[in-house]
């Protein structure tokens, strides 16, 4: 029974209906953008490789064409660098799977009382103010300079982020919000699973974000610091670096930012899609 | 529903006393039969909110006593506090959820509540998508989706637009003819005290005391022109004047 008239707005219940431009339309106006970024940074370096060095320091620096053209024609380079940029991905990958099942543990621990964030924040922030550069050695003389220790050096440096975002998303529903709940009797499991952790799903995902880029640098470090075994990207770039092979540096370095580029895209996209989503799509 | 003796919500001589020494109710009594629908008004800050906490057992008294007795409470808080990422049916569902009423029963239940605040079609919008009033409608339905024998509202229509807020009191009056609940309504605007209640109480600043009770006469259901007749203007002179010298 309807004792109440229907709001007085003229509107109807959506019916989602949407006139949207074509695909192909905002993939072109997201791309140009970067795609004059890259140009800019190519007109730069011809400028100082022609311009600014002189022929006989050149090497330095030698011009995008060349710097590449070399690299890529070069299968007996290409092939070690892509194996290490996989191996590389895979550490960080793992790594960053660790960092957020154990950062999203650690704050939904110091969510449910007072005391155990007093307790445990400090040993987060611990965590994120030692530079890990301090930290590296230690972990390769622990933990060997292998898989294992790569993989922690990740986490190490990816978990701040998931800590800090989830705990400030399990703490972001109104008081009002949890009012609602303790006048229903709520559990606190009932208050965790259907208040803090629904509410924390965007500040995870902004966590999730930062902490993939974290994990690729991170890798970055170990690799360039545990020279044994199978050598990953960093590696590589440590490698290039003691031969001068300038060349194969520049490219090393553009595929890692590339790397770096492609990973935080990828989890920033994630981002957009799951948060927009949780919200009931559009707003109006 | 008939009226017996054992009142809903009676307070007797509550006081409360913060730990940092603030008095915000001194020696409040009232009581709420089935049927009352008793308003308070008074200055901002004056203890109005913490008089319904108490009412509602979120906080608890220093003095003084409460009791109720009713199946079912509800509150409707003073923003419409939906969960945004529930669908307005999922968000009157939830108190089913919690209370584990099981699944058909209360999808059932939550839609005869929006149905009965005309929300028949937007069920699953979310709070986002919809206008202050309408997320409102949703807070309300939530309310009545447990049969309340005793609902709270805690300024509920304060942030809404004028339109919008006279709309609301004209659709809240018609649900509490047809359910009958015992209602207890926080506002600081006294023609919005006067239009929906059985019962006006005047709140002093603070600490908050009832300093003036205003019996208002007018059987329901209410036309919005009740707050034009010279009869309306008298009531709300006379909770204006007693606000007026406590303040």
């Amino acid at each position: 029974m309807t004792i109440l008239e229907a709001p007085a707005s003229g509107l109807q219940p959506a019916t989602a209906v949407e006139t949207r431009r074509p695909w192909w339309r905002t993939a072109l106006s997201r791309a140009v953008p970067i795609v004059a970024a890259l140009a800019g940074i190519a007109v730069v370096w011809y400028a100082v490789s022609y311009l600014v060095l002189p022929a006989d320091q050149r090497f330095l620096l030698p011009p995008p064409h060349e710097a590449f053209g070399s690299a890529l024609s070069n299968p007996a380079l290409m092939g070690p660098m892509l194996e290490a940029l996989a191996r590389s991905a895979g550490v960080a990958m793992v790594g960053l799977a660790i960092a957020v099942v154990l950062g999203i543990g650690y704050a939904t621990v110091m969510s449910q009382s007072g005391w155990a964030e007093r307790i445990l924040y400090p040993y987060a922030v611990i965590l994120q103010t030692i530079p890990i550069l301090a930290l590296v050695p230690l972990i390769g003389i622990w933990l060997g300079y292998a898989f294992t220790a790569r993989v922690v050096v990740c986490v190490i440096i990816a978990l701040f982020p998931m800590i800090s975002n989830t705990l400030f998303g399990l703490q972001s529903a109104s008081p009002a919000a949890h009012d609602l709940f303790s006048l229903n009797k709520a559990t606190r499991w009932q208050r965790l699973t259907k208040l803090q952790f629904p509410a924390a799903v965007p500040s995870i995902f902004t966590g999730l974000r930062n902490a993939s880029g974290l994990s690729v640098i991170g890798v970055i470090v170990a690799d360039f610091y545990f020279q044994q075994g199978a050598p990953g990207i960093g590696g590589l770039l440590r490698t290039y670096t003691l031969r001068l092979q300038m060349e194969a540096l520049l490219t090393a370095v553009t595929l890692t930012a590339l790397f770096g580029v492609i990973v935080f895209s990828i989890f920033a996209a994630l981002d957009k899609a799951v948060v927009g989503r949780w919200y009931g799509g559009h707003s109006r | 529903m008939t009226s017996t003796a054992t009142p809903t919500l009676a307070l007797e001589g509550v006081t409360k006393r913060f730990p940092t020494g603030t008095v915000a109710v001194r020696e409040v009594s009232m009581a709420l039969q089935p049927g009352d629908f008793v308003t308070v008004v008074g200055p901002s800050g004056c203890g109005k909110s913490t008089l319904l906490r108490l009412a509602s057992g979120l906080e608890t008294v220093t003095g003084g006593s409460i009791d109720v007795h009713a199946a079912a409470t509800s509150y409707v808080f003073q923003d419409a506090t939906l969960l945004e990422w529930r669908s307005a049916r999922t968000n009157v569902e939830l108190v089913g959820e919690l209370r584990r009423v099981p699944k058909q029963e209360r999808r059932r239940r939550a839609q005869e509540a929006l149905d009965l605040v005309g929300l028949t079609g937007f069920e699953s919008q979310h709070p986002r998508q919809l206008s202050g009033g309408m997320r409102m409608r949703v807070s309300l339905a939530r309310a009545l989706v447990a049969d309340p024998e005793l609902a709270l509202f805690d300024e509920p229509f304060g942030a809404l637009d004028e339109i919008t807020r006279l709309q609301m009191q004209t659709e809240l009056q018609k649900l509490f003819q047809l359910k009958r609940f015992a209602g207890l309504f926080i506002t600081h605007s006294v023609s919005e005290a006067v239009y929906l209640s059985t019962r006006v109480l005047v709140m002093s600043g603070r600490p908050g005391r009832i300093v003036a009770e205003v019996p208002v006469p007018f059987p329901y259901p209410r036309p919005p022109e009740l707050r034009y007749e010279p009869e309306f203007a008298e009531l709300t002179g006379r909770v204006s004047a007693a606000l007026g010298e406590h303040s």
